[in-house]
């Protein structure tokens, strides 16, 4: 237990439910739940506490725990004017949206989601708590195992408990359309939070005061429209941002990709990438030493071999 | 000073690659024995290495002779984590700094470690962009330091700290093997090595490329100066502002003594008989940015502001920032010594921890000057003394730890922007529990199972399985 700032009963509680021994996996939401692979049949499925435990709006920190949804965060902290921008399905989980690592749609403006993440207390593999960050805005206190966390599919760890550094909600939010050339549009607008092209057509996320907003639309022939497109779901690729340009359409493909981030959402499925044999050893190196006994959500991979 | 001859056979074996860039004369020596904490320590060797190859080669040599080695930039660091402990090697990364490509497409440059901080924003900014991480020390601190230490500085309340804005980084591995952390994709393939890396002060290799995000230049900037005659009403003030909806692109205070003796330094024309004043900075589109002006004021009335003073022109707000990032300099003016601090504690606490500051350094006849990141709760206790004075190091080093203990009390953490290094080291069981700890240890050796890179920082020693190169923080390293 951490000398200072109590450990929530709930984690405490959690730490027994997860134990010591036998495989086990935390279930969230199931909305990404096939990302790297399901569990191996057997793995006994646990869920994180709930329950938004602190919200300080002046200190724009939220404590939660990791089974909470996002509806019910996004909710809550709205009725203070604030957010955490993870833009995600609102029946997704804390937890599990920052184990799976996915950035949101508005990434352009608000960065990856890990950034928003101050602290993490998580199960380790031997049923102890593990806290790593700290609850202030700004800290560089030990190794940040946190940004580790992020992204890990639960290899490291059942995430307990999460503080998230949480944004003022803007004064409008307004999405818009066009066929234009979305680079131009990137390079022209100041910091617009979305820009958004599936080979012809954008749609352009803008936030602000009403003046700012209205007059970066005006810069291109917009019409305005009520949100984002649906976006295909069956594979996500990550490139360089500047290689969507010549991102090739292949027959019968539908995608969508985020201009300036370099993410491309399409109906096909996304081929693994490769990893260097340096970086994979050391993360196997890492897999073995925080999971030596491969209990935690076992099958599931997030190092493709 | 004294110091151990050095290893003959390393020497000789850098020296045939490095040449006279490999040094042990005692100036250098001297140079490179401290940073900007007040500890000092004992380096063997000095290597000031031109690019990756070379580092890698060092690193190489170190090894085959049994020798730790410690990266470091420009020293500017608080808490000693670029002090050499254990009779390291020292790889200073002054050499490798170029900046080695500008990719506006992607919105990255490539820099090596040992760009300047400010250099790379200027260089930058005819392209309508810059690095959003700002120290401070900008004008001297290294990209390679601000990686080490996940730096931030006033602009990081809005735009994030190091770690935001660094999208790879090339490492020599303290094993010698050269990897590529992280890439420019939106999200790399595996676990976030990148992330761990920035901020281990050195413990897990050494930087030799990093690629860093460009932020667009904002086309607007408005400069504010708010006085208080009562420092609670300052804070309060930082409070308000906060939960009013607004992020400030930075929120700095300054207390009476700090007012005081930067004004003397720099004619700035702040109130010198103001209790506390705050630095505002908002940026953006125009709207927003008149948006924020506004709110501000009217907090800042709330709050029994004295008066409020928007800068007119580039050159005031230049004129402003001056005084502000002059402020630690301008210690000089009231004692020849100054011991810098570095905590964060809840915005909303800033008020407490403040009072219990002047207290402790009451308590222990020393003088305090106050000038800090308000917006995010990152304090800077300055204790100003004197050197010379007999048994004034222990004062200090005594009201130092009650400063933490202050701040970790009211729910903060040990440090902002300047890391644990060797000062804090002992402080972190402060923070985190010895299975915290341990774990932490535990990713570490992943990275150096060895502890050749920066022995002896970050974690207590007791919470180490490696200290092969001794135990404790060597006595005398407080000068």
């Amino acid at each position: 237990m951490s000398p200072v700032g109590e450990v929530d009963q709930r984690v405490l509680e959690f730490a027994n439910v997860v134990g010591a021994s036998d495989p086990v996996t935390v279930v969230g939401g199931r909305t990404q739940w096939a990302v790297g692979g399901t569990p191996e049949p057997g793995t006994r499925e646990v869920r994180a506490p709930i329950g938004i435990w602190s919200h300080e709006p002046e200190e724009m920190t939220v404590r939660c725990g990791a089974g909470t949804t996002l509806g019910e965060l996004t909710e809550q902290l709205a009725r203070h004017g604030q957010m955490v921008p993870f833009d995600m399905a609102p029946e997704a989980t804390v937890g599990g949206v920052l184990s799976v690592g996915h950035s949101g749609l508005r990434r352009l403006r608000y960065g990856h989601i890990r950034d928003l993440v101050l602290q993490i207390r998580h199960i380790d593999h031997s049923g102890q708590i593990v806290s790593s960050g700290g609850p202030t805005v700004k800290n560089v206190s030990g190794y940040d195992l946190c940004r580790l966390m992020v992204g890990s599919l639960g290899k490291f760890g059942c995430i307990a408990e999460v503080t998230l550094r949480c944004l003022p909600i803007p004064a409008v939010t307004r999405w818009f359309t066009g066929f234009l050339d979305p680079f131009e549009i990137f390079n022209q607008m100041y910091r617009p939070s979305a820009i958004l092209w599936d080979g012809n057509q954008v749609w352009v996320c803008i936030e602000g005061v009403v003046s700012d907003v209205a007059a970066q639309a005006s810069l291109f022939d917009f019409e305005e429209v009520t949100g984002p497109p649906s976006l295909p779901t069956a594979g996500r690729l990550t490139v360089e941002p500047k290689e969507l340009r010549g991102h090739a359409q292949k027959p019968g493909e539908r995608w969508i990709a985020e201009v300036g981030v370099g993410v491309i959402h399409t109906d096909c499925v996304a081929p693994h990438r490769t990893i260097s044999d340096v970086n994979l050893s050391l993360m196997k190196d890492l897999e073995d030493r925080l999971d030596p006994n491969n209990r935690l959500n076992p099958g599931r991979q997030v190092l493709v071999r | 000073m004294v110091h151990k001859s050095a290893d003959e056979k390393l020497l000789s074996d850098l020296r045939s690659f490095l040449g006279d860039r490999a040094r042990d004369g005692d100036f250098e020596l001297g140079l490179y024995s401290k940073d900007g904490s007040v500890l000092k320590g004992d380096p063997m060797i000095v290597c000031l290495p031109i690019d990756t190859e070379e580092v890698q080669q060092i690193v190489l040599a170190c090894r085959k002779h049994d020798r730790p080695f410690l990266a470091r930039g420009s020293g500017t660091g608080l808490a000693g984590g670029a002090v050499p402990v254990g009779d390291p090697v020292v790889i200073a990364t002054a050499k490798m700094n170029k900046i080695l490509d500008v990719d506006i497409d992607n919105r990255i440059a490539w820099v090596e470690p040992g760009v300047l901080n400010l250099d790379l924003s200027r260089e930058l900014s005819p392209l309508g962009f810059h690095f959003a991480p700002d120290p401070s020390s900008q004008q001297v601190c290294s990209i390679g330091g601000n990686v080490a230490n996940n730096s931030g500085g006033p602009h990081c309340l809005a735009y994030g700290v190091t770690s935001a804005h660094v999208a790879a980084v090339e490492v020599v591995l303290p094993d010698g093997r050269v990897t590529l952390l992280g890439d420019l994709t939106p999200e790399s393939p595996g676990y976030d090595l990148r992330g761990l890396f920035i901020g281990s002060e050195g413990t897990m290799g050494i930087a030799t490329k990093v690629a860093v995000r460009l932020t667009p230049n904002p086309p607007e900037v408005r400069t504010l100066l708010l006085d208080f005659a009562d420092v609670r009403d300052g804070a309060a003030a930082v409070s308000s502002i906060i939960a009013a909806g607004l992020i400030p692109a930075a929120l700095e205070m300054m207390d009476q003594r700090a007012i005081e003796i930067v004004e003397a330094f720099v004619n700035a024309g702040y109130p010198t008989e103001a209790d506390a004043v705050l630095l505002v900075e908002l940026d953006g589109l125009p709207g927003g940015v008149e948006h924020g002006v506004e709110v501000v004021r009217a907090v800042a009335e709330h709050h029994q502001v004295g008066s409020v003073r928007v800068a007119a022109d580039d050159a005031e707000r230049a004129l402003l920032w001056k005084g502000r990032k002059n402020a630690f300099g301008a210690v000089a003016r009231i004692k020849p010594d100054y011991y810098l601090h570095d905590t964060v504690v809840p915005r909303g606490k800033l008020v407490e921890v403040l009072e219990k500051v002047y207290q402790i350094a009451d308590a222990y006849d020393l003088i305090a000057v106050n000038v800090f990141h308000a917006g995010d709760g990152n304090l800077h206790p300055i204790l100003a003394y004197d050197a010379d004075e007999k048994g004034v190091l222990e004062r200090v080093q005594a009201a130092g730890r009650a400063i933490v203990t202050a701040s970790i009390e009211a729910g903060g953490v040990l440090s902002g922007e300047h890391g644990i290094g060797l000062e804090k080291r002992d402080y972190m069981g402060m923070l985190f529990s010895a299975h915290d700890m341990a774990t932490q240890d535990l990713v570490r050796e992943a990275l150096d199972p060895d502890g050749f890179a920066n022995p002896l920082k970050v974690l207590p020693s007791g919470s180490r399985c490696s200290d092969s190169f001794g135990q404790h923080v060597p006595d005398g390293a407080w000068v």
